[in-house]
């Protein structure tokens, strides 16, 4: 009976330790990924919200433009503010001369850019609100070529379904590179007005913390949507050969591909 | 005739009345569910940004109008609550907690969030799913409230008591914790409903509404709702102001139920019968 007991009360303390560990590693998992592994059925709400969100928004809603005075004294910047690396660093020294974005993957035909000729093609210029997923939001004058005018100088392929933007920082130190940052679009938001590749921001070049030579806008999304530091856009037909597989930097870290909340 | 008193139990029968239909039990306790989910993963939100604002943006290089946080280093950090000029210390509850699972700065402390650990991906997934959960649940409840009757019938307060005479009678009785009994104990109080008026006409409703006001695509859509709460940063902040209410009224709601007769008020929202004295038949 005693024996019983002890076993017992060893057993619940094994349980309990590896409760500890399994919590401590947990604990570590999250600050790593920002993910503890939240049960899957939770996913269910992502889609419930991109089908009920697609289903509101006519693809043209504009997201509310503001005017300067309405604007943010000063803008935050987020994530990455100088990605590591040679390349990126030769291309900054030469004031992104250098610079071309690659157009590629499903596309009619592949192209390699420079800011010049980006500059050449139409330009926007949109005062939105910025909202970041911790909370916050800031209020930014953005110029850029509308991502529809670069896609359909491409031509995409019948197969293409998402823009993929491969970018030049590593937002997470890891040895096979899978946290280098990425981002991408499905073609509702890639051919909406708003969404544009920005090298411009407040009136000047887009500052190096915001994401020179390039960042992604896309006014009817979060925060982390807003891919800076662009090197490369890819048309694919599915993310199963991207990062983990779940289409972008922060959606491999536990966070919703769909950013509309 | 001797007049009717609560405690002449010789002249008065037991009755049970239909007080809760089975859709304001069922909605009742799903709300529960979610109000359990959604705070504490709330509370996980807000710690990725723990300062609040008013207008349509505000981050950190802007003066914040509510701000949790720590100040100092090591051994002598301070967590402190800012509102407005006045600073509070709050260290060990706010700002600073749990120092020795290694989380000591978080703004909310890991009890009271969910998760517990520092995860704002795994907050947002617990938050949105119970948000549908808690739409969909209100919005029956609303509608069968209207469609009903029950609304009208049983929250609204009658003519009767709004009176300011009635108030003040009610509001003396209830200093002294003494509740309505036998005929009146039928239908709620004047301060009941004047409570449950608030949280689902006012409180429930602006909960969602200011939590849609956090999406840029419905902004996109419906641009007039954030105009409606005075931009996206006011929305966030009346977002925690209303579930602030929300946790206080559930405190006095609790304490209500346990002052009140905690098994009589229990058994009405499983069973939707409540117990009454009245009159024996026939006296």
């Amino acid at each position: 009976m005693s024996r019983g007991r002890i076993r017992r009360v060893a057993l619940s303390r094994r349980a309990l330790l590896a409760g500890a560990f399994g919590s401590a590693a947990s604990a570590a998992y999250a600050a790593s990924t920002g993910s503890a592994g939240a049960p899957s059925w939770l996913e269910l709400a992502e889609t419930l919200t991109r089908s009920a969100q697609r289903l509101l928004l006519s693809p043209g809603n504009l997201a509310r433009e503001f005017t300067e005075a309405e604007m943010s004294p000063e803008f935050r910047a987020n994530g990455t503010e100088m990605p590591d690396g040679d390349d990126y660093a030769r291309l900054l020294d030469g004031g992104f001369a250098d610079f071309r974005l690659r157009v590629d993957g499903k596309v009619e035909t592949p192209l390699d850019l420079s800011l010049d000729d980006l500059k050449r093609l139409p330009a926007r210029t949109q005062i939105t609100r910025h909202d970041c997923v911790e909370g916050w939001s800031a209020i930014g004058k953005w110029t850029g070529v509308p991502l529809r005018a670069i896609l359909g100088t491409a031509g995409l392929r019948p197969e293409a379904r998402y823009v993929v933007f491969h970018c030049f920082d590593e937002a997470e130190a890891t040895l096979d590179g899978s946290g280098t940052y990425y981002e991408s679009l499905d073609l509702v938001d890639a051919f909406h007005p708003q969404t544009i590749l920005a090298y411009g921001m407040n009136g000047q070049d887009l500052p190096v913390r915001h994401g020179a030579p390039l960042r992604l806008r896309v006014e009817r999304q979060l925060g982390y949507k807003q891919a800076k530091f662009i090197r490369r856009l890819e048309l694919v037909d599915g993310f199963s050969e991207l990062g983990r597989g779940r289409g972008s930097f922060w959606a491999d870290r536990g966070y919703e591909w769909y950013a509309g909340i | 005739m001797k007049p009717l008193t609560g405690t002449d139990e010789s002249r008065t029968t037991r009755l049970l009345v239909r007080r809760h239909s089975a859709l304001v039990r069922v909605t009742h306790w799903v709300n529960v569910i979610c109000m359990a989910v959604l705070l504490p993963s709330g509370l996980q939100i807000f710690n990725a940004h723990p300062r609040l604002y008013w207008g349509q943006y505000g981050a950190d290089p802007d003066r914040a109008a509510f701000e949790i946080g720590a100040a100092g280093e090591g051994e002598t950090v301070k967590g402190f609550a800012r509102v407005g000029p006045v600073t509070l210390p709050t260290t060990g509850v706010l700002g600073v907690s749990g120092r020795r699972d290694g989380e000591a700065l978080r703004a909310f402390p890991s009890w009271a969030t969910l998760p517990a650990v520092q995860s704002l991906a795994d907050g947002r997934r617990w938050h949105f799913f119970f948000a549908w959960l808690f739409a969909f649940n209100g919005l029956a409840y609303l509608g069968h409230g209207v469609l009903s009757g029950h609304l009208r019938r049983d929250v609204l307060p009658s003519r009767d008591q709004v009176r300011p005479s009635h108030l003040l009678r009610e509001i003396a009785d209830h200093a002294r914790l003494r509740f309505p009994k036998g005929e009146a104990a039928r239908r709620y109080n004047a301060l009941q409903r004047l409570a449950y008026l608030a949280v689902v006409a006012i409180l429930l409703p602006v909960m969602v509404l200011t939590g849609l006001c956090m999406s840029p695509a419905i902004n996109a859509a419906a641009p007039w709702l954030v105009d409606l709460f005075g931009g996206r940063q006011s929305a966030r902040t009346l977002h925690f102001i209303s579930a602030s209410l929300l946790v206080l009224f559930t405190l006095v709601h609790l304490a209500m139920v346990v002052l009140s007769g905690p098994w009589n008020n229990m058994r009405s929202m499983v069973t939707g019968r409540y117990a009454i004295r009245i009159a024996r038949a026939g006296s």
